[in-house]
């Protein structure tokens, strides 16, 4: 099982957006997405989802072309958290969370099966106390946090996350990067779009370095995270320290 | 466990909607120039027939406008994710005004069937100029613009018509007809209105799950496995059916797509779907209640629905529009 992505370009409005990159996304692995603003990132994102067509190469499931699977069948395998979390309409917490499991339920309703998985993914992303608030009135981490339950309710094999920690306070990034992790561990394939070094180094089992559309590095954090591949894809120079548990912590300092 | 958005009262809100639509309904028999109680109805005399074929006809029709402007609007505020959002926006309306009202400029009024065929025939042809228009593209931005473009044009073409009307009693007839009425409807009518508008509504109810996804944006609702282009034929086919059926049998009756929906959104948890049967029963209810009301009152000839409800209409959405600012605020 895998998410694979062959030799995509796109351009958007004729300037090239995408150039020539390939990967593989695994199951029961994290997998983070570094770049500056720009490098594209998101529009890869978006090509994993099937929700824009590459001008070429192709993005395959197992296989299968995304493009070619069932849209609601494609909406139980994949799941993506856009970056920016609309809320239309004055509606409460849960039935927003609710709606991740559109893709799993008849038309005329939810089972039992669907109003456990709505519950879990709320307790896990510290929802359930606001439960029966309207979500237009939560704070914008708050939001986000909803935003993140409502993908997860729908239990998604491969879980496609941009930005998701932009709006949480420090806590609650540890509370959604735990979330991540535990999806990875039930067996999804994550891929998250970071700009945080110290939160990606951690996270990720692997990692894909962008620049100008392309992949200038990938791989395992310890090959990727050095100075010189985070210096050539954001033109800064870091600091690349450890915590008392070993772990590293990845500080910018200063343009280069 | 939590509401999840007000669906068990749903249940509870539609009882309580179908129950005052059926007791307006009773009302709306009895009431008018001749008031006609509950024991005359089956009696077979001349009080009767005009229960049977004068006031229950015109009630049916009632319900069937009001019901599918009420839906129709919910419809397209949730598909634009935008409470302003009206069923006259999409141009249907006044593309099927343009049919009705070719019939009146060539006389062919005088069956009762014509009229309203060719107004859905007009209907018909504006869904197929948005589907043209829009392309497959299944943006809504693209859509609004082109029934923007259908609207404007097919209202230049309907003043087009009054002013070169053969006669003056040709184009008053015209301008009276557009101001929309319940006047004079008869089983006919019913009979054309009920088979469209129940197809339409259908339509509706098929796009509710899609319009409950939209609530998160476009991206999150097509990871949803919305089909954007489904979805937007399903609007164009359900809006121009109920629509269509209820300017062919009352002529434009503003507001009910707009108002009905507001009121009924808070009910009903904000959400979408859950607001489209509501909307229907609130929206049937609204338009034969105001129809009671203009056969009451002491004119000397009946004021036409759509000047009544308009001007109904407007004092209620300032109100609104008070309330929001004070929110605001």
């Amino acid at each position: 099982m895998a998410l694979r992505f062959d030799h995509l370009s796109l351009a958007l409005r004729g300037r090239p957006v995408l150039r020539d990159v390939s990967g593989v996304i695994r199951p029961a692995c994290v997998t983070v997405i570094l770049g500056a603003n720009g490098a594209g990132k998101s529009t890869l994102l978006s090509c994993l989802a099937a929700l824009r067509t590459p001008d070429s190469g192709a993005v395959t499931l197992d296989d299968e072309p995304v493009i070619g699977i069932a849209p609601m069948e494609r909406a139980r395998r994949i799941g993506l958290l856009p970056q920016q979390g609309d809320i239309h309409w004055d509606v409460n917490v849960r039935a927003l969370v609710a709606l991740g499991r559109l893709p799993h339920h008849g038309r005329w309703g939810r089972g039992p099966a669907d109003e456990a998985a709505i519950d879990e993914a709320m307790e896990q992303t510290d929802c359930a106390r606001f439960a029966a608030r309207k979500a237009q009135r939560l704070s914008g981490g708050e939001q986000a946090r909803v935003l993140l339950a409502r993908v997860l309710a729908g239990k998604p094999d491969w879980v496609l996350a941009d930005e998701p920690l932009a709006n949480l306070d420090p806590a609650h990034q540890l509370d959604a990067i735990s979330c991540f992790r535990a999806a990875a561990t039930a067996g999804a394939g994550v891929v998250l779009v970071l700009h945080d070094l110290t939160q990606a180094a951690r996270i990720a089992d692997y990692l894909i370095v962008m620049k100008e559309g392309g992949i200038i590095a990938s791989g395992a954090s310890v090959d990727v995270l050095t100075p010189e591949v985070l210096q050539l894809a954001y033109g800064v120079r870091v600091h690349i320290g450890q915590d008392d548990t070993g772990a590293p912590v990845i500080a910018p300092i200063a343009r280069i | 466990m939590t509401s999840n958005g007000g669906t068990l009262s749903a249940a509870k809100l539609n009882a309580a909607l179908s129950a005052a639509l059926i007791a307006v309904m009773l009302v709306s028999l009895m009431a008018g120039r001749a008031w006609v109680p509950f024991d005359h109805w089956l009696s077979g005399d001349l009080q009767s027939l005009i229960v049977m074929e004068l006031r229950l006809p015109r009630a049916c029709v009632g319900v069937i406008v009001g019901a599918s402007l009420g839906m129709a609007g919910a419809a397209m505020q949730g598909y634009l994710r935008n409470p302003l959002a009206d069923p006259g926006l999409f141009g249907v309306s006044s593309s099927a005004a343009l049919g009705a009202v070719v019939s009146l400029y060539f006389g062919f009024a005088v069956s009762a069937w014509l009229l309203p065929i060719f107004a859905l025939i007009g209907a018909g042809l504006g869904m197929m100029a948005l589907a043209l228009l829009a392309g497959r593209s299944g943006s809504m931005i693209l859509f609004t613009l082109s029934g923007v473009i259908l609207s404007s044009l097919t209202g230049a073409l309907t003043s087009l018509l009054i002013s070169l009307a053969p006669t003056p009693f040709a184009s008053s007839e015209i301008v009276n007809w557009l101001m929309g009425a319940l006047m004079d409807r008869s089983w006919d009518d019913v009979r054309i209105a009920l088979p469209v508008s129940v197809a339409g509504m259908a339509a509706l109810l098929w796009a509710a799950r899609s319009l409950d996804a939209l609530t998160l944006g476009e991206a999150a609702a097509r990871t949803l496995g919305v089909n954007m282009v489904q979805l937007q034929w399903l609007m164009v086919i359900g809006v121009g059916l109920t629509v269509g059926s209820s300017v062919a049998v009352a002529g434009i009756i503003g507001f009910v797509g707009l108002i009905v929906p507001h009121l009924v959104r808070p009910l009903v948890g904000h959400q979408p779907s859950a607001l489209l049967i509501p909307s229907a029963l609130a929206g049937a209810l609204l338009v034969v209640l105001a129809d009671c009301v203009v056969r009451i009152l002491p004119s000397t000839s009946e004021v036409r629905l759509g000047i009544a409800m308009a001007s109904l209409g407007t004092p209620f959405f300032m109100m609104l529009m008070f309330q929001m600012r004070r929110e605001v605020a």
